[in-house]
């Protein structure tokens, strides 16, 4: 029974059946790991340029073309991460100018506050100080509940819950009153889903104040340049 | 030929992926709250069932049993992410609507299961088939639920149809001033409607058998039954 010629055996093939099933997984592993990496790269240059055309279709929807004469993808500056606009990663700001003179600033923000998740959005501020537009980017809120924040789902189509913040400033709507009205302030939400309505009303009004805070200095940098002021990380 | 027939009448109701053998809830549960997300869902996971049965069914003479699971893993997610950047290059307007759901498929245990009760031990044809129909049997189920859950959640038919076909709108069937029914739209509103959903397949399973007995009961009555009248 406990023949030590007959253990030995049993041991060997043990190991022998290990290093077998080892070897075939690895092998699994690198085709499979290849087969991805070769999709990876046969589809980056589309899969990159379908990217581009989606930010610059959506910067023309905050950003009329009309309004400015310039390569916004030329005139614009990194921005490393920034509390007060809710990003912990770098990001661009695109800079209109007509005729050289300022115009508006792209920017993208987002807000954490959410019912579920990051809410992202991309706004323009115009260089005096005006909120011209904002779209929702992505998000994770209930559909059919709280994803009125997004155009595409709302279903008030002629005039989208999003677009009452359109060319408002906090000459118009003061900071403090720059909240949905359950929170006493001024922007409307839908009953039953203000968490959303209130994580993007109070984003954009952080968003504006800052833009105007520092407008001149976002605008003074050369193209390409760092803004090198860091907030602290949120 | 009647394998076949028996493979796709298990994937479409003897073993339905969701009604009979309770697989694929996460997906499930998640994005049914439309038809048109549960359809697009659906969709994609045909394609990727199809895939991973065809491709476990070929390999599956080179897998050593012991690390099959592991294997089977890895093929899953490497098709999966194979598709959702072909999807992404080649055909990008319908990735904008379907992309958030690709990645989702890896979570549903059906592939997994499937690939292991039927791909890893039958031919190729069969498998794909397999894969095939126990998709098709998940797309009724789940657009059957995503139809039910709009309907009393938010009181609309084919809302969202026009990411998908431009032309299309949404329709709202209930009146306007309809105030929604929210829990129809969370999660535990899937959890009711899948529960009826099933109660209603038991339910027809079971007529029938009954169906069947009194037939045969009724075609050679039991003797006990003669001896006593």
């Amino acid at each position: 029974m406990s023949d030590p010629l007959e253990v030995s055996r049993r041991e060997s093939s043990v190991l022998r059946i290990s290093v077998r099933t080892a070897a075939i997984m690895l092998a699994f592993t690198v085709i499979f790991t290849a087969l991805m990496a070769g999709t990876y790269k046969l589809t980056e240059p589309l899969v990159t340029a379908s990217a581009l055309e989606e930010k610059l279709r959506l910067i023309g929807e905050v950003l009329p073309s009309a309004l400015h004469d310039n390569d916004l993808m030329k005139d614009a500056i990194d921005l490393p991460p920034q509390a007060a606009l809710g990003l912990d990663v770098d990001t661009r700001i695109w800079r209109a100018r007509k005729a050289g003179v300022p115009v508006a600033l792209v920017m993208e923000a987002a807000a954490r506050d959410g019912y579920s998740g990051r809410i992202a959005m991309i706004l323009a501020v115009s260089a005096d100080g005006h909120l011209l537009a904002l779209r929702v980017t992505s998000h994770k809120e209930t559909p059919g509940l709280g994803d009125y924040i997004d155009p595409k789902k709302d279903r008030n189509k002629t005039r989208p819950w999003i677009t009452q913040f359109n060319g408002l400033g906090f000459d118009g709507v003061p900071r403090e009153k720059w909240r949905v009205k359950k929170d006493g302030g001024h922007f409307d939400q839908m009953s039953g889903a203000t968490i959303s309505a209130r994580a993007v009303t109070n984003a954009s009004g952080r968003a504006l104040a800052w833009a105007t805070e520092n407008r001149d200095k976002l605008f003074a940098l050369p193209a390409n340049g760092r803004f090198e002021q860091q907030g602290a990380n949120p | 030929m009647s394998a076949y027939k028996d493979i796709a009448w298990n994937g479409l109701w003897k073993q339905n992926s969701i009604l009979a053998q309770l697989l694929g809830l996460c997906p499930l549960l998640a994005v049914s709250t439309t038809f048109v997300n549960a359809v697009s869902l659906g969709l994609a996971t045909i394609l990727v069932m199809m895939l991973a049965n065809f491709a476990i069914s070929a390999l599956r003479a080179l897998i050593p049993y012991e690390i099959r699971i592991p294997v089977f893993i890895l093929i899953i997610a490497a098709l999966v992410t194979v598709v959702d950047l072909a999807f992404n290059a080649f055909l990008h307007d319908l990735y904008l609507v379907l992309g958030i759901f690709i990645p989702l498929i890896v979570t549903n245990c059906i592939v997994l299961a499937r690939v292991e009760a039927f791909a890893a031990k039958n031919g190729l044809r069969a498998s794909t088939l397999d894969g095939l129909m126990m998709g098709i049997g998940f797309v009724c189920v789940i657009a059957l639920l995503g139809a039910v859950r709009e309907l009393v959640g938010q009181g609309t038919v084919l809302a969202g149809i026009e990411m998908i076909f431009p032309t299309l709108s949404g329709i709202q069937v209930l009146p306007d001033n309809y105030p929604g029914f929210l829990v129809a739209i969370l999660p535990p509103g899937a959890f009711f409607v899948l529960g009826l959903l099933i109660a209603g397949r038991n339910w027809i399973e079971a007529r029938t058998n009954q169906r069947r007995l009194e037939k045969r009961l009724h075609d050679h009555p039991p003797s006990a039954t003669a001896a006593s009248a």
